[in-house]
């Protein structure tokens, strides 16, 4: 601890700005009363939406399941009370866009009964890791630092990959969020057994805490728990945003960096929030699934700021009105952090399982400043925690040279907010980044569209070469059989001279397609006429002109699959280059 | 498609507060000792010339948002800093028509037509002064030698005016007032033969500590190399430049001065020569610093440092003329995206995905 704590920078870059964690820190967590209408998302994570699995009218009972996960990378959603299903309508939510959701609105009844199939796991210790896992997955369990990324997904590592280490995420980098540091001090036995589980689900053996030093009490109460755990230990860490990213965090423990596009477990190790993992503890234990979290409710424009348990589905305005309401001079209201979060429109937004702050901020702490053009200042250089060049990123994302864009690693920014924070000249760098991932999106969204539109113009276009392909064969065989006939009517012995080009010319596939067909046909014509005259001394000689017949008909065939599948190989190249 | 939204609200919700105008007036007040000291030097005229300067390159920052139907830019007082800066690099009785020629040349060549600040290629104010240097050369090379404002032999605000405006010295001769600067004055004579230390010693006086002071003949802000590198060391430890691009434009100067001084003395000035005559200094921290114009990366900005240092001394040794700062700064802010381009940093996990 003492080493880290002298160490300024544990990684690259970072920012600090003005913390305000004094408003909320000291304020004991609180619960809240019943909302009297709950809004719960069904999408609430990472990963694909969920299924409705309740109608309107229908009474669920807390706990029970409203939306099934469609979908490996997905997570149920469950009743956070007990009520009536009143609506399942797209609703407003706190996201970026600005998007509805689909929401299923539940009118509370005040009873809150719990669904009394719920079980945990006895003697969980000894259970099959797996078995924890599941009960995971089912109780809907998702990274509550703010990514909701199904929490069972990174308790399963990938086939050769082992996690050595599990990195606890009590780092709270984000200014004003205090609900972290409240959880780990009043709640430090949840977190501790949470830990323990994990552990075991993951069969992983040493945990450390990463906490930054702003949090004392914190550090403390853990560091008290785990007193005589030598596996588990707290490590405090000196105050920079963004520690608590993933990778950053990683970095700063351990001083190795996961692989760009790669997984932590790449490098040993496995993170969880400490919410996460207190909610784990619940969902093992008790079998409670995940229907509520800690939101810190704060900025210099709330009137009473706190710490509150509160439901999903919880409207933002009821949680203003239990914190007494915004004062005249907020201007903005943010869901999240103040680096990351995302600004709310409408107040009826609903907590769900992302939403770790709720900040009433004024026009002291929300910056509205001109935007100016960049002066190449290399600031955002120097403060991006993953060492992009933002100020480049920015230039091709706004002139929409996507590529370049891409080329200088627009993917590896984590939207972390470093860069805007530093820039003098005020440029939404992170917007940019946004609007050049959209546009991409969109666009290869558009691409994959017209592969498909291509691929049906290629068949429809073959179909049509294939029409005409016939009409002309049998405009040919009709020739031919004009011809037969009057060759047939001239001499009946007299070879066809229709078989001799065919041979000749093979790899002309549709001239040899129309030829074979035509001698097919003069042949059959001839076999007609023969049939009809009753001729039979003709025989060997008809013979032997339809094997010749039927040798080049096969030849043109071959020919033909032969190009047809050259065609395919050409069209498929064209396809892969335009990828 | 997405669509900007023109009213961006989006994260981060606060910001550290640095601001264009922060920047720009803070590069002015680390300017400031400086200056005032250039002026307390040379009197009335070098105080006119920036007046000048300065006042030219805002009214044509003005008078080109005007045309372009802009909101005037003047606030985040680039302009100024562009005059401030250029004035510092003319000598102190430059005619006002080359203070105005050099500030309306600086800005709507150096800066609007490229599409305005943080889109052009050169430092306004060293492009200026290489144009007006090269177009008038004589009121470009004229060095009246330090005349104390306090000091009984100073100019009169009347007789500055009549300098600036008229160039009218009264009963002064030209002679009696201008000096080589020790620049000059090395390349001058030894290109007559002289040993560098008869050069220096023996006809000006020449003496470190003076010069470092600011007590020699030379542009307005070129006199004093202590109080610029302090004015510069500020600027660093408030974060606002960092000590790449000085310190490796310094070294750049003087390591090969130093290795060519020790092979042979007599014709190659001391290291330390280099550092406290001319723009060394000021150009090191002032100019080749200038943001829009160098490189953003680390790495980047110690090339390009260490190649206006090294361009620096091989003008002053072989070029054509005695200072070379201006020049190789401007010939490196050709390099810089280039520079950039190849200098990328490695980003986080990439040297691991590498390995894989
Ligand atoms: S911090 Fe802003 S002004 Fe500076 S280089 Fe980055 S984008 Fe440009
Ligand atoms: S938002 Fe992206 S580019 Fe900006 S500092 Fe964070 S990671 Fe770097």
């Amino acid at each position: 601890m003492g080493i880290a704590s002298k160490i300024r920078r544990l990684f690259h870059g970072g920012v600090h700005p003005p913390e305000y964690k004094d408003l909320s820190e000291n304020c004991g967590i609180e619960a809240m009363p019943m909302p009297e209408r709950l809004f719960v998302p069904l999408h609430q994570h990472i990963g694909a939406p969920c299924d409705p699995c309740v109608s309107v009218g229908d009474k669920v009972l807390k706990g029970q399941v409203i939306g099934k996960p469609a979908g490996f990378v997905s997570s149920p959603v469950h009743a956070p009370t007990s009520g009536t299903i009143v609506d399942i309508k797209e609703h407003t939510v706190g996201h970026p866009s600005g998007l509805t959701m689909l929401c299923a609105i539940i009118d509370t009844d005040g009873a809150d009964t719990w669904l009394d199939t719920l079980k945990g796991i006895d003697d969980p210790m000894n259970a099959e890791p797996s078995s924890l896992r599941d009960q995971i997955r089912n109780a809907g369990i998702v990274g509550l630092g703010g990514a909701t990324f199904p929490t069972f997904i990174k308790l399963s590592p990938p086939k050769g990959k082992v996690a050595e280490l599990l990195l606890i995420n009590g780092v709270e980098c984000e200014p004003y969020l205090t609900c972290d540091a409240r959880l780990m001090e009043e709640q430090t036995e949840r977190v501790i057994d949470g830990i323990h589980l994990t552990l075991h689900a993951l069969q992983t053996k040493k945990c450390i805490i990463g906490i930054e030093n702003n949090k004392p009490r914190a550090i403390e109460a853990m560091q008290k728990a785990v007193a005589d755990e030598p596996n588990i230990t707290v490590q405090a860490l000196p105050v920079m945003y963004p520690q608590g990213g993933e990778k950053q965090l990683i970095e700063a423990v351990t001083k190795k960096q996961v692989p760009s596009g790669g997984l932590p477990v790449d490098v040993g190790v496995i993170v969880h929030n400490v919410a996460t993992i207190a909610a784990i503890s619940d969902a093992i234990r008790d079998g409670k699934p995940l229907i509520n979290r800690l939101v810190t409710v704060s900025g210099l424009g709330i009137n009473r700021p706190a710490n509150v348990d509160a439901l999903f589905g919880t409207p933002v305005q009821s949680l203003i009105d239990h914190c007494g309401g915004l004062k005249q001079e907020t201007k903005r209201v943010v869901m999240g952090g103040p680096m990351m979060g995302v600004t709310l429109h409408y107040m009826e937004a609903p907590v769900t399982k992302g939403t770790s702050g709720l900040l009433a901020m004024t026009a002291k702490e929300a910056h509205e400043e001109q935007e100016r053009p960049c002066i190449r200042c290399g600031s955002c250089l120097q403060a991006c925690p993953v060492s992009l060049m933002p100020t480049e990123m920015a230039w091709f994302s706004r002139t929409e040279q996507f590529d370049m864009a891409k080329d200088y690693n627009l993917y590896d920014c984590i939207e972390c907010g470093s860069c805007a924070y530093v820039c003098p000249s005020n440029i939404p760098l992170v917007h940019y980044f946004r609007f050049a991932k959209l546009s991409i999106g969109a666009a290869e969204r558009e691409a994959r569209q017209a592969e498909i539109s291509k691929k049906r113009t290629k068949i429809k276009d073959a179909r049509v070469v294939k029409e005409q392909e016939a009409r002309a064969a049998k405009k040919a065989a009709m020739k031919a059989k004009m011809a037969a006939k009057r060759k047939a009517s001239a001499s009946a012995t007299k070879k066809p001279a229709a078989t001799d080009s065919t041979a000749a010319g093979d790899d002309k596939a549709a001239k040899a397609a129309r030829a074979a067909k035509a001698a097919q046909a003069a042949k059959a014509a001839r076999a007609k006429k023969a049939a009809a005259s009753g001729d039979a001394g003709g025989d060997d000689d008809k013979a032997a002109k339809a094997a010749r017949a039927a040798k080049a008909a096969k030849a043109a065939r071959a020919a033909k699959a032969a190009k047809a599948a050259r065609a395919a190989k050409a069209a498929k190249a064209a396809t892969e280059q335009s990828e | 498609m997405a669509q900007m939204s023109l009213n961006v609200i989006s994260s981060p919700h606060v910001h550290g507060g640095d601001s264009i105008p922060k920047v720009m007036k803070t590069v002015i007040y680390a300017l400031m000792p400086a200056t005032a000291l250039s002026v307390v030097m040379f009197g009335w005229p070098a105080l006119l010339v920036i007046l000048l300067t300065t006042l030219s390159c805002m009214v044509t920052e003005w008078v080109f948002m005007k045309i372009r139907n802009r909101a005037s830019t003047l606030d985040d007082y680039s302009a100024a800093l562009t005059g401030l800066l250029l004035a510092l690099t003319l000598p102190p009785h430059t005619p006002w028509w080359v203070c105005v020629v050099g500030g309306v040349f600086a800005i709507a060549v150096g800066k609007q037509i490229y599409g305005g600040l943080g889109n052009n290629m050169f430092n306004p104010a060293l492009i200026a002064r290489v144009f007006l240097l090269i177009s008038f050369p004589v009121e470009l090379t004229t060095w009246p030698i330090p005349v104390d404002i306090f000091g009984p032999a100073s100019y009169g605000l009347y007789d500055s005016f009549a300098i600036i405006f008229s160039g009218d010295y009264g009963s002064l001769s030209m002679d009696a007032i201008t000096g080589a600067t020790p620049l000059g004055q090395y390349r001058m004579e030894t290109g007559l033969g002289k040993t560098v230390q008869d050069a220096l010693y023996g006809l000006y006086n020449f003496d470190h500590a003076q010069v470092a002071g600011g007590l020699v003949g030379g542009s307005i802000g070129e006199t004093s190399a202590a109080l610029l590198g302090l004015g510069g060391i500020w600027m660093i430890r408030k974060k606002l430049i960092t000590w790449h691009i000085p310190v490796s434009m310094i070294l750049g100067c003087i390591v090969p001065a130093g290795l060519f001084w020790l092979a042979n003395s007599t014709v190659y000035p001391d290291p330390i020569f280099h550092l406290v005559t001319g723009g060394l200094v000021l150009g090191a921290f002032f100019m080749a610093t200038d943001m829009v114009t160098s490189p953003v990366t680390f790495k980047g900005q110690l090339i390009f440092g260490f190649l206006c240092g090294l361009l620096t001394w091989i003008i002053r040794t072989w070029g054509g003329y005695p200072e070379g700062v201006s020049f190789a700064v401007v010939i490196m802010n050709t390099a810089v995206p280039l520079i950039d381009q190849y200098t990328r940093p490695t980003i986080y996990g990439a040297v691991k995905k590498t390995e894989q």
